[in-house]
């Protein structure tokens, strides 16, 4: 197993375009979550002329709605949730300057589009490790949205947090040519 | 006739809510470990390793398994001997959801399904009574999450399909979920019935411990094979590719109709969480 490419974001296009659907990552620094409600005001918001609660520009989505923290800790279980239902929201994110996404799950034909169009990456983290992966998250703060609880946005410091590579710049998607070695039948890309 | 405080049934609730979220089951684990041997892929095989790992640092860490804590289901029997003092059951079963979702520091996951206004304590939960014979309080609790849930269908079947008609609805149900529902998963299936019931069969079968065939040998056997078509899909651990697709697949039936076939699927995450307790 090769050692995993380490990444800070903001993410630039030279970063981007080097890394291939299967590569394994650990980003260090700053990441944003947000998920179903949030995507839905931030874009409702944008489309108002309303900046986005952050500035977007090489940024990394993660899509994750943690377990409270108990006392004594920075966050609870914060593990990725599924990214299809963000589909309809994504293009405009990577317009306005998102770079990376981190979730699980396949994305949709317009999002693999956006992807190679705007240079931007899409990872997945281990769906159901939320207990493991929370140990990578250093800090956590809600910057927008408290309302919404545990779907409000935070700013999370993140130290070696682990993904994969899913969608490339290049058109690749990892869970179609995973799905393609191990499968006796064709691999299809639907999703309910 | 025996008697049973409404107090008892909240605080009881409250500590299997709590147990599910931070401690798999025995049966889970074993089927992680079985996973593990039974798996071809070396880069699915780091994922099984990981998630038996994720298991053990939530029990001895205190850290939730999975950030979705669930919607609480429960099935409840009640034994008809039984006298409950105090207070309504499903009031007591809330209480306890509420208490053990506080105390637990769990994700508060339940809102109005139209205004998506969060009701804040994760009630209320989806609860199904049965009474039976006998003096006990019954209680088996699944926090069900929406990775999984999500990939739920039903289908009305024409009678002459068949099981070869069920086995290709399931499999379909299965290669559309992919990598939605965190695979290895539980695949519960329901047939027969009409169309609730077979929906409630289908969740039903994902409270059975993970693994174990029905008593009924012709379902033990339909489980088997449709266990082994689900694992040459290719889907994997994760859904990035691999044998290990399901860890089980667990079927209940019931008559139905002489112009229905009722089949129905529901999908359980790897972290297939589920408690039981007898009061």
């Amino acid at each position: 197993m090769t050692e995993p490419i380490k990444l800070q974001p903001p993410l630039t296009d030279e970063v981007v375009e080097k890394l291939k659907t299967g590569d394994r990552v650990e980003i260090t620094g700053v990441i944003y979550t947000a998920r179903d409600m949030a995507h839905k005001k931030m874009v409702d918001g944008h489309q108002k002329g309303e900046p986005l609660p952050f500035d977007p520009e090489g940024q990394i989505i993660y899509y994750t709605g943690p377990t409270p923290a108990a006392p004594g800790r920075v966050i609870g279980a914060a593990g990725p949730t599924t990214s299809y239902r963000m589909d309809r929201y994504t293009p405009c994110l990577l317009e306005l300057g998102i770079k990376g996404m981190i979730g699980k799950g396949p994305r949709g034909p317009e999002v693999k589009e956006a992807i190679k169009m705007h240079k931007s990456v899409y990872f997945a983290a281990i769906g159901g490790a939320g207990a493991l992966i929370s140990k990578t998250i250093k800090k956590a703060e809600v910057i927008a949205y408290p309302d919404l609880g545990a779907e409000a946005v935070m700013r999370l410091e993140v130290e070696n947090f682990p993904a994969i590579v899913v969608n490339d710049i290049h058109g690749g998607d990892l869970y179609v040519a995973g799905r393609a070695e191990y499968g006796a039948e064709e691999a299809s890309e639907d999703s309910c | 006739m025996r008697e049973i405080h409404v107090d008892e049934i909240r605080d009881n609730v409250a500590q299997i809510c709590i147990d599910a979220a931070y401690s798999l089951s025995e049966d889970v684990l074993a089927a992680f470990d079985r996973a593990i041997e039974e798996e071809t892929s070396p880069s699915a095989k780091e994922i099984l390793e990981l998630l038996k790992e994720n298991a053990r640092v939530a029990r001895v860490e205190h850290i939730p398994i999975c950030q979705d804590t669930g919607i609480g289901v429960f099935f409840v029997e009640v034994g008809q001997d039984l006298r409950i003092k105090n207070g309504f059951l499903s009031d007591a079963i809330n209480d306890g959801v509420r208490k053990g979702y506080r105390d637990g520091h769990l994700r508060k996951s339940v809102v109005d399904p139209l205004t998506r206004r969060n009701t804040g304590d994760n009630t209320p939960a989806i609860i199904y009574t049965e009474v039976v014979p006998g003096d006990k309080l019954r209680i088996s609790f699944m926090p069900k999450g929406a990775g999984s849930e999500n990939m739920s269908a039903i289908r009305m079947l024409r009678p002459t399909e068949g099981i070869e008609g069920i086995k290709a609805f399931v499999l379909d149900c299965v290669r559309r979920a992919g990598a939605n529902p965190c695979p290895p998963v539980v695949v519960g299936v329901g047939i027969g019935g009409d169309f609730e019931k077979s929906a409630l069969l289908a969740k039903k079968a994902l409270l059975r411990n993970v693994g174990s065939p029905h008593p009924k040998l012709e379902l033990a056997s339909l489980e088997m094979d449709l266990l082994k078509a689900v694992n040459k899909t290719g889907i994997g651990p994760e859904g990035l590719g691999g044998k290990m697709t399901a860890m089980a697949v667990h079927v209940e039936s019931f008559p139905c109709h002489i112009a229905s076939l009722p089949v129905a699927v529901n999908i359980n995450c790897h972290a297939a969480r589920h408690k039981t307790i007898v009061l």
